[in-house]
């Protein structure tokens, strides 16, 4: 009972009034605490809130003179001539996430749809949710380094390929408990209606909750897409790198967060410059689809 | 159902693969591999202790950073925001818990490690250099700008699920405080957080979990030197950072073997943090349910 704070009080006598943090102390003394407590919280929101928009400012500030016609739609220039652009590393970007959504979006749903489905909760459902939780919370490095294993070392080769697959099983964990918060979300009674006429519940998932849960469903995975969009590290045992523009699957793959990482690690004011505008349009398709969820599906809370 | 069965077995097959890969690794060096400081690719000897340090330090380093200010923050923005600003601040933290590793680590690279050298670090060693933590030449790249970039980056998350536990605590545990007299400071000092205590550990592991496996933005402000120092300003190497670095110059079976093993290591590790966070969130929240129905 001690532990359940306030609802374990059973006496009022003056020594446990005193030990439940209700001084006998003047009125105006706690008034005062309680108002520089409440002021440090602030100040902490304040802190936090200063330190994340001065990087993202710095980012927005420095990346908008390197964004123009010529940043989309060139190859990179050769090394020292200026201009170039990231065509070859967006059109990879946009592959790999491509390729990771064919395989995510069919098995993250199906199992979503599985862990909402209108049963008895069973050990099964409970145990697969909390895998997909932990699955979620282990770092993108093992999962290029489990595709390596399982398919880079098999082809002799680093491949597209295996980017999409690495990127996939980073995708996968989200796209699953987003797509069962999201369905969970539809009215029960209309689940109920369809049982009641003698559908099995895969049909009722499927012909009924699923379409009525679409767009939210949608959003659920552009959220996981933006989440992998960012990611480098599942990328450099699987997609590699590639300078040139490619369209290979079985060849290394460019992609806009290696080539950032690549820029910035490199020499060159120029190319310094085209990965704060790479990082600039990296932020934005991250943000843009969290914005646009919050626009539609006001309810909804962004899961971690 | 197929699907769901299908996540649970690519796991296993994760732990699997990853070991075998490293058994190589395992059969030589086994759990000397943990404790030894050598690091030695063309004499074939290798061990994971620098590592392991770096990474400890630097999680260690940005949770003392982090822990407080976005224990704070979940406070205001679950307790004290009014209602108006609560929603957007609550969305903005949100937003920045989704900017990934490579962002921070280009302002780390960028920014923050030449202010460090030029300001902060040679004002620190003027100040306390008489602790061993503050010596040492200021390059700015190491493991005090690790440990300020991993905390920058691990406290929006943990603001944002520490708020969510503390918004589940049910409204008796603060009306009974309430109607006791208690100032709203004293309301969450004894009702609230003692309640949400289970919830809040688990956020902080789960942000423990995320700093752990951190990769990019360290990567690109540790400075990559294994070694250990009592020093912050010196540079550093972690677990993460030299696979990425090391992985795809790696010629010899053994090197490779080495960095595989250093990854399974990493994954057991998160795997199990990510395990008691889950639990303990699961476990607030069940009880949660258990007092209010």
């Amino acid at each position: 009972m001690d532990r359940l704070g306030a609802a374990g009080y059973r006496e009022t006598n003056e020594r446990d009034m005193g030990k439940s943090g209700i001084s006998l102390y003047s009125g105006r003394w706690r008034q005062i605490h309680c108002r520089m407590m409440t002021g440090l919280c602030a100040l902490a929101v304040l802190t936090l809130l200063a330190v994340l928009l001065i990087i993202m400012t710095y980012i927005l500030l420095q990346g908008i003179p390197g964004l123009n016609w010529q940043f989309f739609t060139r190859p990179p220039a050769p090394v020292g001539l200026p201009g170039g652009g990231v065509y070859h590393a967006i059109t990879g970007s946009l592959v790999l996430v491509g390729l990771a959504c064919l395989i995510a979006i069919p098995w993250g749903v199906a199992a979503g749809i599985f862990l909402a489905a209108p049963r008895r909760p069973g050990p099964l459902a409970a145990l697969v949710r909390f895998t997909a939780d932990v699955l979620s919370g282990v770092p993108s490095i093992t999962a290029g380094i489990f595709i390596y294993t399982l398919v880079v070392v098999r082809m002799h080769t680093f491949s597209a390929l295996a980017g999409g697959l690495a990127l996939a099983i980073v995708m996968l964990p989200v796209v699953t408990r987003n797509t069962e918060e999201i369905l969970r979300l539809v009215p029960r009674g209309l689940q109920e209606a369809a049982l009641a006429l003698g559908i099995s519940w895969w049909r009722v998932m499927l012909h009924i909750v699923l379409p009525t849960a679409a767009r939210g469903v949608a959003i659920g995975i552009t959220l996981a897409m933006a989440g992998v969009a960012g990611d480098p590290v599942p990328l450099f045992f699987t997609a590699l790198n590639n300078n040139h523009f490619s369209l290979d699957l079985t060849q290394p793959m460019a992609s806009l967060p290696m080539e950032i990482f690549r820029y910035a690690a490199g020499p060159f004011v120029t190319w310094h410059r085209l990965a704060w505008s790479g990082a600039l349009v990296l932020i934005g398709i991250i943000l843009l689809p969290m914005l646009l969820a919050r626009i539609i599906l006001p309810g909804y809370r962004i899961r971690r | 159902m197929i699907c769901a069965i299908g996540l649970l077995g690519l796991v296993l097959l994760m732990v699997i693969l990853i070991w075998q890969a490293a058994g190589p690794s395992i059969k030589a060096f086994g759990f000397s591999f943990f404790f030894t400081r050598e690091w030695d690719p063309v004499h074939g000897r290798f061990g994971a202790l620098p590592y392991i340090y770096g990474t400890l330090v630097s999680t260690l380093l940005a949770l003392l950073l982090a822990g407080p200010v976005s224990l704070g923050a979940a406070v205001y923005v679950a307790e004290f925001a009014p209602r108006k600003i609560k929603n957007i601040l609550g969305f903005m933290i949100d937003l920045l818990a989704a900017v990934p590793g490579i962002i921070f680590g280009l302002w780390g690279n960028f920014v923050l490690s030449p202010w460090l050298a030029g300001s902060l670090e040679p004002r620190l060693e003027h100040y306390f250099g008489f602790l061993p933590l503050f010596r040492g030449p200021a390059t700015g790249v190491g493991m005090l700008a690790a440990g300020i970039i991993l905390a920058i980056m691990i406290s929006p998350l943990i603001t944002a699920v520490s708020r969510e536990v503390l918004e589940i605590v049910p409204a008796s545990q603060r009306e009974a405080m309430i109607a006791l007299g208690a100032t709203p400071w004293e309301v969450v000092r004894r009702a609230v957080l003692p309640y949400a205590r289970t919830g809040i550990v688990g956020a902080f592991t789960l942000g423990l979990g995320r700093a752990i496996g951190e990769t990019m933005a360290l990567t690109m402000v540790i400075g990559n030197r294994p070694q250990i120092s009592a020093s912050l300003f010196a540079p550093a190497y972690t677990m993460t950072s030299v696979i990425v670095n090391e992985f795809t110059e790696a010629v010899e079976p053994l090197h490779l073997a080495a960095l595989i093993h250093i990854a399974l290591v990493l994954f057991l590790v998160t795997l199990l943090v990510n395990t008691v966070a889950r639990l303990m969130i699961y476990l607030m929240n069940r009880r949660v349910k258990k007092w209010t129905v």
